[in-house]
């Protein structure tokens, strides 16, 4: 196990390079002059001079991506030029919201997804199997954005039950930061959920028909014990692996939902970011959020260690 | 087979838009300001006035053709990178494979919105950005085709009879793979239907007053309470493209993988 940890570790060290080489090559892309562009409308020569000296503007492009990957790992992820605090801070402040809309999405997303495709498999076939399907289509095709658009449509202005936008933070009020986040958690977990019950499916559909289901229902074992304890266990390491997959839609999903919702996370951190053009901030967020999404990936690996007992020896 | 047909309408709609678009999408009318559905404007109209119906018939131009030309944009960089990764091997293969991991380790849209961020917001620079960061799921996909088939004997055959490698891999590894990047291309057009919206919506992508479905959405957004029919149509309309997409990438799936 530790072994296979250090492995994973090693392996992450030079694909987190790459990433940091991509994000600082972003910084190319822009049209110009970048101290120009980050000096604002007004293009003060003054700050463009002292951007020029800060950002190392007139050193060769490896001496300068040099510079910013120091940076990045004493933790100096730059500063905002809006706000001019230091990204890292702005990042730690929208990080906690973020992270409770992502777990309380997957909760759902599970919550759905698992039973779904579990019905569905075990009653292939029949309407449960069907209306699966259907609501799995449902949820890889729809935006969820627009879907964010209908339920505050239908929960917030015709029935009033609960707050179009806004946030409330769990320390100050834990109902109505709860009020506030059920619909953006829903939107996000949707579109997840669609895609473990078609993972469920397939997995349990391959499983069901082993020879080990064969023989524990030829013990005389109940269906129920059967489909839950025999079938579903061995289904889901591979819902597990493809389920970590979905952490991308969801980081990615968040930059709209809180968009929808104006609920001040991560994803609302970027977008504004990009419209105040404080290349800085997009660049923290986009570097923070990669790692974030290949570190949780390497949390399900080790989740598909634990639960898989034939890969520890 | 529905998949097939809905698309090839939203295909004839984008085309014959002059035509069959009962109004002009950008006209504004100061007498027709959030007017509900009704004879005259069968989906409403907008905060200024204008055709919600024609509207979201020109919308289909932007939307279809960003996701055709994002894909073609994934499949134009990712295709030969991930033939020449898994066709030569060794250090060619672990090189890509190293940058592909890099990209696939930003998740998609994030990637999309930095990268339209930095090139700046119009629907050329959004249909780049989703091409780029979907190509790496090509180079990924071709890369792994490829190892199963050039072991195959009659590329064998083809090597042993003195074929040039390039002459090898255009025809006899290329026309072998097509068939699974068929089906994903099916899929990730309606994933780039969905990530032109995403960054119309968000300001990225298509720019006002040209229609486009996202950006339709973000401005709905804010008349929710009193013109929901704004927010219905573009996004049914969205819906149904991408769901068609997904039908039509299932299906082919199926057709082109009895084992499947």
């Amino acid at each position: 196990m530790f072994d296979f940890l250090l492995r994973r570790l090693a392996q992450l060290i030079p694909t987190l390079v790459l990433v940091s080489m991509l994000i600082f090559g972003l910084q190319q892309l822009l049209p110009g002059d970048p101290a120009k562009i980050l000096a604002g409308e007004e293009q003060d020569p003054a700050v463009v001079e002292y951007l020029h000296k800060k950002l190392h503007l007139d050193e060769p492009l490896p001496v300068r991506y040099a510079y910013w990957v120091g940076g990045v790992l004493r933790g100096d992820l730059g500063e905002s030029v809006r706000n001019q605090q230091p990204v890292l801070t702005l990042v730690a402040q929208k990080l906690p919201v973020t992270l409770q809309l992502a777990v309380m999405a997957m909760a759902i997303a599970l919550a759905i997804g698992i039973p779904a495709g579990i019905v569905s498999a075990v009653g292939r076939g029949t309407a449960w199997d069907w209306g699966a399907n259907v609501f799995a289509l449902w949820g890889i095709s729809t935006p969820n954005f627009w879907l964010g658009i209908l339920l505050i449509l239908l929960f917030a202005v015709n029935l009033g039950w609960l707050p179009a936008s806004g946030y409330v933070s769990p320390f100050e009020d834990l109902g109505a930061n709860l009020k506030a986040m059920i619909m953006p958690a829903f939107v996000l977990g949707n579109a997840i959920a669609a895609v473990l019950m078609r993972h469920t499916r397939s997995a349990m559909l391959q499983v069901l028909s082993a020879d080990y289901v064969r023989t524990a229902r030829a013990k005389g074992l109940s269906e129920r014990t059967v489909v839950l304890k025999h079938a579903l266990r061995n289904a889901l390491t591979p819902v597990i692996t493809l389920g970590a997959l979905e952490l991308g839609t969801l980081l990615s999903g968040a930059v709209l939902t809180e968009q929808v919702f104006t609920i001040p996370g991560f994803g609302k951190l970027i977008v504004d970011a990009v419209f105040n053009r404080d290349y800085a901030v997009v660049q923290g967020v986009v570097l923070v959020t990669a790692t974030a999404y290949m570190l949780l990936n390497l949390l399900a690996d080790l989740a598909y260690f634990a639960v898989n007992p034939r890969l520890r020896h | 087979m529905l998949g097939l047909v809905v698309v090839l309408a939203f295909i004839a709609l984008a085309v014959f838009a002059p035509w069959v678009s009962p109004m002009d999408p950008v006209a504004t009318s100061w007498s027709a300001i959030r007017k509900a559905p009704s004879a005259q404007h069968w989906f409403g109209t907008d905060e200024i006035g204008r055709d919600v119906l024609s509207r979201v018939i020109w919308g289909t131009r932007a939307s279809l053709l960003a996701g055709v030309v994002s894909v073609s944009i994934s499949l134009l960089i990712g295709v030969p990178i991930g033939m020449a990764a898994g066709f030569r091997g060794g250090w060619v293969d672990a090189v890509i494979s190293r940058i592909t991991d890099a990209f696939l380790a930003c998740p998609f849209l994030i990637l999309a919105i930095a990268l339209a961020a930095f090139l700046g917001p119009s629907l050329t620079n959004a249909m780049v950005a989703i091409g780029v960061s979907a190509a790496p799921i090509f180079v990924r996909l071709t890369r792994g085709q490829v190892l199963g088939v050039k072991v195959e004997d009659y590329v064998e055959a083809a090597r042993a009879v003195g074929n040039p490698p390039l002459r090898i891999a255009l025809r006899h590894i290329l026309p072998n793979v097509t068939a699974p990047l068929m089906v994903q291309s099916t899929l990730a057009i309606a994933a780039a239907v969905i990530a032109e919206a995403s960054l119309s919506f968000l300001g990225l992508g298509q720019q006002p007053p040209a229609p486009s479905w996202g950006s339709m959405l973000n401005t709905a957004k804010n008349f929710i309470d009193n013109a929901p029919w704004m927010a219905i149509w573009p996004g049914i309309a969205i819906f149904l493209l991408v769901l068609s997409f997904n039908l039509l990438g299932d299906g082919l799936r199926d057709a082109l993988d009895p084992r499947g």
